[in-house]
């Protein structure tokens, strides 16, 4: 039923507009896909999202300690007290359980302090967790150095076993003298393809 | 429906080569952008008691400390219903139901520019709507992680969560379109003499609001296809596992759902800004710094999505920044709401139920975004993330906002729409009802907030019962005060005294000069606006 009207503009002229704004929605929804490496870059240059410079070194895959503990040790800010509180969750996939043995510790800036996680696993099949750290405030994370980590390693744990898992680390004195707390999260994650669990929260969820 | 014969029986008048198809046909292949508004505003009617219905499992679960009627999985279920179905199902069908019945009759064009298209971006709501309510009814229940879809609650639930984020899918591209319609109507088809600077304030809010549209809706899909795909195909954009950031979600989802909140009230300021002159009988106040008051806030609209995200840990750089762009929102507001004031100073007003309801918004609006501007500060906002006084705050601007201008805008516009006047006595106790009981339900809300009461959760500790009570008492009758309006809607629809082509004395855009109801095809022959 187009009933064919006197329109002020020709209808090509409505063609070019529709042209336009269709490349505006396409370079929108293309905005909104760049907007993840623009992210990602944004916080590796910032720091923001407390993502710690510790986490790189997990990506090469060393586990222990790479260099003398006295180095970085050596300048201790005895004026400050920062308080480090330690969490951990365990992700959705992973049946386990974790706990902080270190819920907090006060420390001066430039000393080197461990702290330790317990993790069991509360199946019947040998399964492989990552944990990954969040550090917040985000700003802090890069002052968070973690010379030796189980998150720089992948953590089997057999059926029923308990895991006593440590930390080392220093926070470095460089850190904003602002911050007086830091909390250091972990999520443990199920590493994919070791079982066949990775579909199993679909049930657990709704009960 | 009257409104249906009258309009045809005109039109096989105007028309006797139209072979128009009657009963649903009519409605499912109408390409007239009438037909279309009448249901984009009836779909959005029928959206708006669903979504009310849940508000009031709500608030029946809220009369009383402890768990009455449902679990809490059941209980988050209705909350992110009730927003996600508010926003997508109700408000914003019904501003494109305005803008397709009213921006061609503003501006004096035969039609929308694409009525196909017009068509199609219609009849996409009803499944969009279809798909969403069904979730209710699927394994594990609707989605229960807030309407703003927030990963890693959104990537673990059931089959719901797909269904819902394949909804929004079909809402976002019917909005699109929608938008893309309006423009090129509103750009290309105008009457003869009528510069952009003289259409009516209707038709430049629904301009920029369609303009915001276009940018943004495209983000939000972005942002939920990343979901689906961490979902349902192994990435990991939110997927701390994989290197991922539930935090980006919140970047990408808010750059998407600022913008959108100003898509909910741009318009409905347009439709304030058309009644309170007709009332008071003096052109609007401030015509040309309302156009760039609307252009601001539309252009700050997409820089200050943060101010959403104070507590994901920012930078004190990033959390000044987002306060202050934030704050300077209130700038091209307040010039909006001065020039309301100042079109009623001196005016000859007279008080109908469109210019109550107008009324009730520039006051109630102002609330909300007060309340606004003390969110908008960093330490203040900390301490309130999450809580009541959130709540209250959205309801201020979006049920006192967008929602009485959009029924102040129905009562305005149905004389025009079917040709008769409605029933004014109803109308008036329709409006002291929904302004009373709004204030009962909400107003308490920002107390219990302030006593730190979370949003979302089933339950609640004691001291906060009382205040509980008189929200979910305000809400009932909030609720069943809308049936009343239902009631007027109907019987105006259904007949009344001939409302003629310009009932209202103090009006003075294009649509009044048409006949009550409009033919079928208005403005075949473009009048020149001088």
């Amino acid at each position: 039923m187009a009933v064919s009207v006197a329109s002020p503009l020709p209808v090509s002229s409505h063609r070019k507009l529709l042209i336009k704004l269709l490349a505006v929605v396409a370079l929108a929804f293309a905005f909104g896909f760049a907007l993840v490496p623009l992210y990602d870059v944004f916080c590796l240059a910032t720091g923001l999202n407390g993502k710690t410079a510790g986490a790189k070194a997990a990506s090469v895959g060393i586990g222990g300690l790479s260099q003398p503990v006295t180095a970085t040790a050596s300048r201790i800010d005895a004026n400050r007290i920062i308080t480090v509180e330690f969490t951990g969750t365990v992700m959705p996939g992973l049946p386990w359980e974790m706990e902080a043995l270190t819920t907090s510790l006060d420390l001066h800036p430039g000393e080197l302090h461990q702290a330790r996680f317990r993790v069991h696993n509360l199946s019947e099949k040998p399964i492989v967790g990552q944990a990954v750290p969040s550090v917040s405030p985000g700003l802090a994370a890069q002052h968070f150095e973690k010379l030796d980590c189980f998150c720089f390693a992948q953590q089997p744990l057999a059926p029923g076993e308990t895991k006593e898992l440590p930390l080392t680390f220093v926070v470095k004195p460089e850190i904003d003298s602002d911050i007086r707390t830091i909390t250091l999260a972990y999520a443990f994650f199920i590493v994919a393809d070791s079982t066949s669990t990775a579909k199993a929260p679909a049930a657990w969820r709704w009960f | 429906m009257n409104t249906s014969t009258v309009s045809n029986a005109a039109a096989v008048h105007d028309h006797a080569h139209d072979h128009a198809p009657t009963g649903v046909m009519r409605w499912l292949t109408s390409t007239n952008h009438k037909d279309i508004g009448t249901l984009y505003l009836w779909f959005s009617l029928f959206m708006f008691f669903f979504a009310g219905a849940l508000a009031m499992l709500i608030r029946a679960e809220l009369f009383q400390p402890g768990l009455q009627l449902f679990q809490p999985t059941v209980f988050n279920q209705l909350t992110t219903m009730h927003g996600l179905i508010m926003i997508f199902g109700a408000i914003m069908p019904s501003l494109v139901g305005f803008a397709n019945w009213q921006v061609p009759l503003m501006i004096g064009a035969p039609d929308m520019a694409f009525p196909r298209l017009n068509n199609w971006s219609f009849w996409l709501l009803p499944a969009a709507g279809v798909l969403l309510i069904s979730t209710f009814f699927v394994p594990g229940g609707a989605i229960a992680g807030g309407w703003t879809m927030y990963p890693p609650l959104f990537m673990q639930g059931g089959i719901a969560y797909d269904m819902s984020i394949l909804a929004v899918h079909i809402l976002g591209v019917s909005s699109i379109m929608g938008a893309i319609n309006i423009i090129v109507t509103i750009l290309n088809m105008r009457a003869p003499g009528m510069t952009l600077m003289k259409m009516p304030m209707f038709v430049w809010t629904w301009l920029i609001t369609a303009f915001l549209l276009v940018a943004v809706m495209p983000v939000l899909a972005c942002a939920i296809t990343m979901l689906l795909t961490d979902r349902n195909f192994g990435t990991h954009f939110f997927d701390a596992s994989g290197g991922g950031d539930p935090v980006m979600f919140q970047h990408v989802f808010w750059f998407f759902g600022h913008p959108e909140v100003y898509i909910m009230i741009l318009p409905a300021f347009g439709i304030v800004s058309t009644i309170i002159p007709t009332f008071a009988r003096k052109p609007l106040f401030g015509y040309v710094s309302m156009v760039y008051a609307v252009a601001s806030i539309a252009f700050l609209s997409f820089i200050v999505w943060a101010h959403h995200m104070f507590t994901t840990g920012m930078p004190l750089g990033g959390q000044l920044f987002f306060m202050y762009t934030t704050m300077l929102i209130a700038i091209p507001t307040g010039i909006k709401v001065f020039n309301w004031v100042a079109t009623l100073w001196r005016g000859s007003i007279s008080f109908e139920t469109p210019m109550l309801f107008s009324l009730a918004f520039v006051f109630l609006f102002t609330i909300g975004g007060f309340s606004g501007l003390v969110l908008a500060l960093v330490p203040v906002d900390i301490q309130l993330q999450d809580t009541y006084y959130v709540v209250a705050h959205f309801h201020y601007v979006l049920f006192s906002g967008s929602a009485m201008a959009i029924m102040g805008g129905v009562y305005y516009w149905l004389p025009k729409w079917t040709g008769h006047m409605y029933d004014e006595k109803l109308g008036k106790v329709h409006f002291w009802l929904t302004a009373i009981a709004f204030n009962i339900t909400f107003f308490p809300m920002h107390f219990l907030g302030l006593a730190g009461m979370p949003r979302r959760i089933p339950d609640y500790a004691l001291q906060f019962a009382e205040f509980n009570m008189i929200a979910s008492l305000g809400g009932f009758l909030l609720g069943a005060s809308q049936l009343l309006f239902l009631y007027v809607v109907i019987k105006c629809v259904r007949g009344g005294i001939a409302a003629g082509n310009q009932p209202w004395d103090g009006a003075d855009t294009l649509e009044w000069t048409q006949t009550s109801p409009p033919p079928y095809h208005s403005f075949v022959t473009p009048p020149l606006v001088k």
